[in-house]
């Protein structure tokens, strides 16, 4: 932990909004808002954060983070990518399911620039499946080169189990090809082969726009009085901190760091490590959970762009209930229609003629809006009381354990989750929950992961050895080794494997190392 | 009658498959996408009713065994099981008519579509277990008392075996399961071939188009926004056990296999009991207590059909992915009547199992 008194700036790039926010970190761990700011989103998203730096105060603030959807959205568009070579360590097998398969085919043709499999791969125990076939190797980058390719996947099967063979392989393709930009599976972890692949493929189609989006956020910072007392970072899905150049390398990392942020922030300002949070919009209510502040993560494979990855995202349950949800007679019902954006012109409170939730919280005196008229609602106190029995359902279908957790609101239509609930301690409304996100990203800490199969070793050795890796890779990455946690351990003994095989995967966080 | 296959049956039978893996078997979307690859490249598959095979047409019945941890990483080529068929025509020296599935639940359902197409053959609409299950002697020819061997094994490094002869269906079992092991915890298999007398006598017949029918009923009412557990359940004939949400995953691995208990919590007419899902690889027990613990009701056993859900998209849950926090639903279906008869049970039922139950109907 810091002994001292740090400030620390986040930015959040949205679709819609650029928010900034100013975050106090006292010695004691504690966190205040300082300042804060809404800004729209500008084309050049630069726009926007140049706005966003000129209007909080950058006094004492020594590390700025950026959260952005920008590479997401790049590979949802199809916007900025370049072509791709793909080097996939695994024959005699693996050729009926070359890379980029199950890939959208327009997506594919804009990335797939060649593809070369060669013997290789690695056994889940570490033996190799084959030895490296590294004239294949050379063969592929002389091939790759004529092609013009720069950026390149070297995927091979159980690289998380040994890393050499796509290690050397990334070094060959390098003698090969000036300038080539590799981008390892291994690095992006998880057991997989397909799934790790589309990630390292989604990567090294960023390169080109990551080194100059990093570059321009770079420059952005450095035309204020930022740029010497400050470092910059990037916000990576898991909520945590990624520095210039890994996200320069690994941009992919970026990926829905947002719905991360959010939960992160909520937490913070909410100052609950443990528990759930709600984000009440117009038209519907997001439930998470919280543990040891970080948001629990679903289980799914995630898709971008129609590419099935291994990156994970929080576990939300979205029920349709928000500020717009209409309001149905005989027999009464609320949602999931709403009027959502439109609620400032069709709602009744706004001279519009459609019942919403906002207006029975009006009619009831539980909201006021100035401005707004009191619209008369019939059984406005039963629509109030079944939104906060449709909010206490939620909270009950997201909670873990029969003890009473507190309860995190944020979010416009935040005066729907009642002030008691059933099996929830305290529900605790935070200030500056409209700059969650940005909030969220300027108290990123630094983690390290590892996913791989370990064998003829009891369980807690495994789990003491997962964690162990884990902790090496934050410190790596610049965490302060004294203060790291270990966020998550899993751990899946593996049927049909001989010598007690299992899977872990450990995830440890820890504060940025000072200087 | 002959039905001919296209991508959505393709798409429709991944989905179907996992729902009746239960639990286990492997998530089909590798060999999915192995097999949707060809039939968009424009293989088409002829699937064929087991009443249409001649008493002596020699049937190849196909599946990859090993870790499905392994199959993730070691993409499996499509003409593997191929290769497995052609040594066991070599060896007996008596070409295959068709091929069927040894297990429609899971992975192994796309197997004899891979060979098919490499081959040239049709695919019979039957397999061995009308599910998964966890070892490879709990089949219906099994338990009809057919001779295992002989069986032959491909590793796709040119590492070919036959095993020419075992006194048992379980030493069948052991001694495929060795090899498998040397070969990095994989291997695909062609078990010891079938007169169409006995895939007619002594198969599940018409299991490929059942899991086809629920994958469809899957995604119609996906499409149509209606529950998409409703249609499964409508296609088979199953009933709804539980609905909660996941609050323990307790695992352990014994002998090779994956163990332990999954326990929910009951959400909406379930609040205040609990369900405790035994398995082993598969779902084997479901037991409802009330939340004290004190009393439970059995469910359901195996030989029937455990499924476990996502409560919302009606998507099959499986025994090494179920975690923490999911939100499910259990359902139960019957099982053929050849895996209920007391034969059937002593390969299959709860005993069978390690339980000292009586095998429960969810439907009875």
């Amino acid at each position: 932990m810091t002994n001292r008194t740090v400030r620390r700036l986040g930015i959040d790039v949205g679709g819609t909004n650029t928010d900034a926010a100013v975050v106090e970190i006292g010695a004691d761990g504690s966190a205040s808002v300082i300042a804060s700011v809404k800004t729209p989103t500008t084309d050049d998203v630069l726009g926007g954060i140049r706005n966003a730096l000129a209007q909080v105060p950058h006094e004492g603030v020594e590390v700025v983070v950026i959260g952005t959807t920008h590479f997401t959205n790049a590979v949802i568009q199809r916007r900025g990518l370049n072509p791709v070579g793909f080097l996939r360590l695994c024959r005699p097998t693996g050729s009926s399911l070359p890379p980029t398969v199950g890939w959208p085919e327009d997506l594919a043709s804009e990335v797939c620039g060649a593809v070369a499999m060669v013997e290789g791969g690695i056994e889940y125990d570490g033996r190799p499946f084959m030895d490296l076939d590294e004239s294949g190797v050379i063969e592929a980058g002389r091939r790759f080169a004529a092609a013009g390719l720069t950026s390149f996947v070297v995927a091979g099967s159980f690289a998380p189990v040994d890393t050499s063979q796509e290690d050397r392989a990334a070094e060959l393709l390098a003698e090969c090809v000036p300038g080539a930009r590799v981008t390892v599976s291994h690095r992006l972890g998880r057991l997989g082969l397909l799934e790790r692949e589309n990630a390292a493929g989604l990567n090294a189609a960023l390169v080109d726009l990551a080194s100059s989006t990093i570059d321009a956020f770079a420059a952005a910072l450095a035309t204020t009085d930022l740029g010497h007392q400050a470092r910059l970072y990037l916000s990576q899905n898991d909520g945590t901190l990624l520095d210039l150049a890994d996200a320069a390398r690994y941009p992919v990392l970026t990926f829905a760091s947002g719905p991360t942020n959010s939960m992160r922030g909520a937490a913070l300002l909410g100052g609950v490590d443990d528990g759930l949070v709600v984000d009440v919009g117009g038209t519907t209510a997001d439930f998470g959970a919280l543990v040891a502040g970080y948001p629990r993560q679903a289980n799914a494979a995630v898709e971008f762009g129609g590419v099935r990855t291994l990156f994970r995202l929080p576990d939300l349950l979205s029920i349709g209930l928000g500020g717009g949800s209409r309001i149905r007679t005989e027999p009464l019902r609320l949602g999931p229609d709403s009027v959502g954006q439109h609620l400032t012109s069709m709602a009744l409170g706004f001279g519009g003629a459609t019942p919403t939730l906002t207006d029975a919280a009006l009619a009831t005196g539980r909201l006021t809006i100035p401005g707004a008229a009191i619209p008369d609602v019939p059984d406005a106190a039963r629509v109030v009381a079944l939104a906060a029995e449709m909010v206490a359902d939620g909270a009950d279908r997201m909670k873990l354990s029969a003890d009473a957790v507190p309860l995190v609101a944020v979010g416009g239509g935040a005066f729907a989750v009642p002030d008691a609930l059933p099996g929830i301690s305290e529900v605790i409304r935070p200030s500056h929950a409209g700059v969650a996100n940005a909030v969220g990203a300027a108290l990123a800490q630094v983690s390290g992961e590892t996913d791989r199969v370990f064998r003829n070793m009891g369980r807690q050795a495994a789990i003491d050895a997962a964690v162990a890796e884990a902790i090496e890779a934050a410190t790596s990455s610049g965490a302060d080794p004294t203060g790291i946690e270990v966020l998550e351990v899993e751990d899946l003994p593996l049927a049909y494997l001989p010598g007690d095989s299992r899977r872990v995967r450990a995830r440890v966080v820890g504060p940025l190392r000072a200087g | 009658m002959t039905r001919t296959l296209g991508p959505t049956d393709i798409d429709d039978l991944a989905i179907g498959a996992w729902v009746i893996g239960t639990g286990g078997g492997g998530n089909p979307y590798i060999n999915h996408l192995n097999v949707q690859r060809m039939a968009q490249a424009g293989t088409t598959f002829e699937l064929i009713d087991a009443a249409d095979l001649d008493d002596d047409a020699a049937v190849a019945v196909v599946s990859t065994m090993g870790a499905p941890i392994v199959m993730q990483e070691r993409l499996q080529n499509s003409v593997d099981v191929a290769r497995a068929v052609e040594i066991m025509a070599d060896y007996t020296g008596r070409p295959f008519d068709a091929v069927m599935a040894t297990e429609i639940g899971g992975s192994n359902a796309f197997q004899p579509f891979m060979a098919a197409a490499h081959l040239g053959l049709p695919i019979v609409d039957a397999d061995a277990m009308g599910r998964a299950y966890p070892e490879a002697q709990m089949t219906s020819f099994a338990i009809a008392g057919l001779r295992p061997w002989p069986l032959s094994l491909v590793d796709p490094r040119g590492v070919e075996a036959v095993v020419s002869h075992v006194p048992t269906w379980k030493w069948m079992e052991r001694a495929s399961r060795a090899v498998t092991i040397e070969t990095g915890s994989m291997a695909a298999t062609c078990k010891a071939p079938r007169t169409g007398h006995e895939v007619k006598t002594a198969s599940v017949t018409g299991s490929v188009s059942y899991s086809i029918e629920i994958g469809a009923a899957v995604r119609q009412a996906r499409a149509a926004h209606t529950d998409p557990i409703d249609a499964i359940c409508e296609v088979t004939g199953g009933r709804r056990l539980f609905a909660g949400k996941v609050v323990d995953v307790d695992r352990r691995t014994t002998g090779g296999f994956l163990r332990g208990t999954t326990v929910l919590e009951g959400l909406d007419e379930d609040r205040g009991f609990r369900l405790d899902l035994d398995f082993q690889n598969e779902w084997l027990v479901a037991r409802r207590s009330s939340a004290d613990g004190d009393t439970f009701d059995v469910l359901a056993t195996v030989p029937h059909l455990i499924c476990l859900l996502d409560t919302v998209s009606g998507e099959a849950i499986g025994t090494e992915t179920v975690r923490y926090g999911q939100r499910a639903t259990a359902i139960g279906i019957t099982a053929p009547p050849l895996f209920s008869s007391p034969q059937g049970l002593a390969y299959v039922g709860p005993k069978a199992v390690g339980y000292d139950l009586e095998p429960t109907d969810p439907l009875a």
